[in-house]
C-alpha cells in the first residue's frame, strides 16, 4: 500500500489515468498525487485552468483530460514532482513520457537512460529525446523519454548517471 | 545602558522574519535577534520546493523563500538584525538580556515575538553514542550549507517529512541511502516525497525500528528489526545493514527555554508535540507583550509558521497603535490563511492540539474571574 511502501497502487493510478481515447489525442498530464496535503501550484500553473484543486487547497488535483493540451508547465511546478506528462501518440511503438528530474548529471539526448518504475527497479534502456533544462529560480529539469507504449505507465524516472551513447 | 526597542523578535527564521516584515509594514520599529551568523534559520538548508499556497510562496524553493525574506529584512529601514545574538534572558522587569559577540546586551521591548523553532529529538538504543550517528538536520546543513558530502552509505530513522526530504537530497549529493525506517505502521510525511525517493529505489521499511547501532570506532553497521502493533520488537525479525551513517529524523519538539523564563503558561499538548505556551487568538502568550509564532508554540510546517510570524507581527504593531484597523484586517487574512491551510486532513492533529490549548485557556480565564 501506498501508505507503507511510497508505492501507489495499481488502482491508485487507474483513478488517474485518462482513457486510451484521449491518450490517442496526444499528450497529457498524469496527477499521481493521491494524498489530500495542502497544496495548489499546479493548478496556479495551468494557463488553461485544466486543473483543480477545489473546493479548497487541501483536495487532491483533477486534471481535465480533454482540456489538457500535455505542455507540461505543471510538471516542473509541482513541489512533489508527482506529475508527468505521457503521449502515446509519439510513435507506432513507442510512448514519450516526460519525468520532472532532480539529479546530477543529467543525460544527454539522445543517450540512453536506465528507466525505473514506481518502486524503483530497472524497466530497461531508454533513449532519452530530449532534456528540458530547468528555469534559474526552479530548477527542476523536464526529461523526455521514449519506452515502449505498454510501458508508458510504468517508467516514472531514471537512474542518475552511467547513461550509454547510442541506440 | 539599555536599550529601548518597539519589537523585538528572538529567531530570525521562517516565523521570525514574516513577523518582523508584518510589524515593520505597520510602521513599527523591529529588531531580530538571530544567534546564527546569518538569519533564514532552517530555510538556508532547505533545498526542495515547498507545498502549500501562492500566499505562502508554494512551488518555490526553501532556499529562494529564505533569500527573499532576508532581502527584504534587510531593505526595511523599520527592521534591523542582530545575528550571532543569542537571547539568555528574559526578566521579570520586562529586560531581555543578548550574548552578541561576546557581549552582553540589555534591550527593553515593549513588545517581545518568539520564534525560536524546535530542536531535533534523539533516539534510546544500544550504540547511539557512535561517531556516524546525526541528526537529520545536521546531516542536512552539512550537505547543503558547508557543501560537505556528509556520508557514503545512510541509513535514515523516521519517514516524516524531514526524513523523507533529507533522504532524498542525500541522494541528490551522490549518497547511497539505504533505506527508511519507520516505527508506526504507516509513512508519517507527505505521500509524494515517499514516492519519489521509493522510485530512485530506496526501501521504506514501515513497523521497523533500530535495535542497535555497531561499529569498532565508528558506525558500521545498525541492527533493525520489526515492530508488533504495540510497538514491541518482534524477535527473530533481525537484519543487518551495513552504513557508515545512521541518520535521526524521529520528530521535533519546540524550544521553549525563553518562554519558561518569561513565566508563559505553558501546557503538555502531545499534538504540538511537546510542552508549548498557551496563546490567544493574536498568539500573544498569558505574560502580556510576548507573543510566540512558528514551531516553538507546536510543530507545523514551515508555511504555517511564516503566516502565524506575519499573524502576531500585525497583532504586536497594532497593540502598539500602529494602524490599529489595518493590523486587525491583516490580522484576519493571515487567520483565514491558517484556517486552510489546516483545513484538510494533515492540519487534524494541529487543530486537535490547538483546541486543547484554547480550552486551558478558557479554563484559566475563568478561574480568574471566579477568585
Amino acid at each position: 500500500m501506498l501508505i507503507q511502501t511510497g508505492i501507489p497502487s495499481a488502482e491508485d493510478i487507474l483513478t488517474v489515468t485518462p482513457s486510451e481515447e484521449r491518450f490517442a489525442k496526444g499528450p497529457v498530464a498524469i496527477a499521481e498525487c493521491f494524498q489530500k496535503i495542502p497544496c495548489n501550484p499546479c493548478m496556479m500553473a495551468c494557463a488553461k485552468k485544466a486543473i483543480r484543486v477545489e473546493p479548497d487547497i487541501n483536495q487532491t488535483p483533477r486534471v481535465d483530460f480533454d482540456v489538457c493540451n500535455g505542455c507540461g508547465v505543471c510538471l516542473t511546478r509541482c513541489p512533489g514532482l508527482a506529475i508527468f506528462i505521457v503521449d502515446k501518440t509519439y510513435s507506432d511503438t513507442e510512448a514519450l513520457i516526460k519525468l520532472p528530474f532532480e539529479f546530477l548529471p543529467l543525460p544527454k539526448e539522445g543517450q540512453l537512460a536506465c528507466g525505473l518504475n514506481r518502486a524503483g527497479e530497472e524497466m530497461g534502456w531508454f533513449p532519452v529525446v530530449k532534456v528540458i533544462p530547468g528555469s534559474k529560480t526552479n530548477k527542476t529539469c523536464t526529461i523526455c523519454l521514449a519506452v515502449p507504449k505498454d510501458l508508458a505507465m510504468e517508467v516514472r524516472n531514471i537512474r542518475a548517471g552511467g547513461y550509454q551513447d547510442g541506440r | 545602558m539599555i536599550r529601548d526597542v518597539e519589537v523585538l523578535v528572538i529567531g530570525g527564521g521562517p516565523a521570525g522574519l514574516c513577523a518582523a516584515a508584518a510589524a515593520a509594514s505597520l510602521g513599527a520599529h523591529v529588531l531580530i535577534c538571530e544567534r546564527d551568523y546569518v538569519p533564514g534559520g532552517q530555510l538556508v538548508k532547505q533545498t526542495h520546493k515547498f507545498f502549500g499556497s501562492e500566499k505562502q510562496y508554494a512551488g518555490d524553493r526553501g532556499i529562494a523563500i529564505g533569500r527573499r525574506l532576508i532581502e527584504e529584512a534587510h531593505q526595511n529601514p523599520n527592521i534591523e538584525v542582530l545575528t550571532e545574538a543569542t537571547v539568555i534572558g528574559i526578566y521579570e522587569d520586562g529586560i531581555v538580556t543578548v550574548f552578541h559577540r561576546n557581549q552582553h546586551i540589555k534591550i527593553r521591548p515593549k513588545r517581545t515575538i518568539i520564534t525560536t523553532g524546535a530542536s531535533e529529538k534523539f533516539l534510546a538504543f544500544p550504540g547511539n553514542d557512535l561517531p556516524g550517528i546525526y541528526g537529520a538536520g545536521a546531516v542536512q546543513t552539512l550537505m547543503n550549507v558547508a557543501g560537505v558530502k556528509p556520508a557514503e552509505k545512510v541509513l535514515m530513522v523516521g519517514a516524516g517529512n524531514i526524513g523523507l526530504i533529507v533522504s532524498y537530497q542525500l541522494l541528490q549529493a551522490g549518497v547511497e541511502v539505504v533505506g527508511i525506517v519507520e516505527a508506526a505502521p504507516r509513512i508519517g510525511g507527505y505521500l509524494v516525497h515517499a514516492s519519489k525517493i521509493r522510485r530512485a529505489g530506496v526501501p521504506i521499511l514501515t513497523g521497523h525500528t533500530v535495535k542497535e547501532a555497531y561499529g569498532k570506532d565508528k558506525l558500521e553497521g545498525v541492527i533493525v528489526c520489526k515492530l508488533d502493533e504495540k510497538f514491541q520488537q518482534i524477535s527473530g525479525t533481525e537484519q543487518d545493514i551495513p552504513c557508515d551513517t545512521l541518520c535521526l529524523a524521529v520528530g521535533l519538539t519546540p524550544l521553549t527555554e525563553l518562554c519558561w523564563q518569561a513565566g508563559c503558561e505553558m501546557a503538555f499538548i502531545r499534538e504540538l508535540s511537546g510542552h508549548v505556551p498557551l496563546v490567544d487568538e493574536n498568539l500573544e502568550t498569558t505574560v502580556p507583550g510576548i507573543y510566540a509564532a512558528g514551531d516553538v508554540s507546536g510543530i507545523e510546517e514551515a508555511s504555517s509558521a511564516m503566516v502565524e510570524g506575519r499573524l502576531a507581527g500585525y497583532a504586536a504593531a497594532g497593540s502598539l497603535g500602529y494602524e490599529p484597523e489595518k493590523a486587525h484586517e491583516r490580522r484576519e487574512a493571515a487567520a483565514a490563511e491558517l484556517s486552510e491551510l489546516r483545513s484538510g486532513p494533515t492540519g487534524e492533529k494541529i487543530l486537535a492540539g490547538l483546541e486543547k490549548t484554547a480550552a486551558k485557556l478558557a479554563a484559566r480565564k475563568g478561574e480568574a474571574k471566579g477568585c
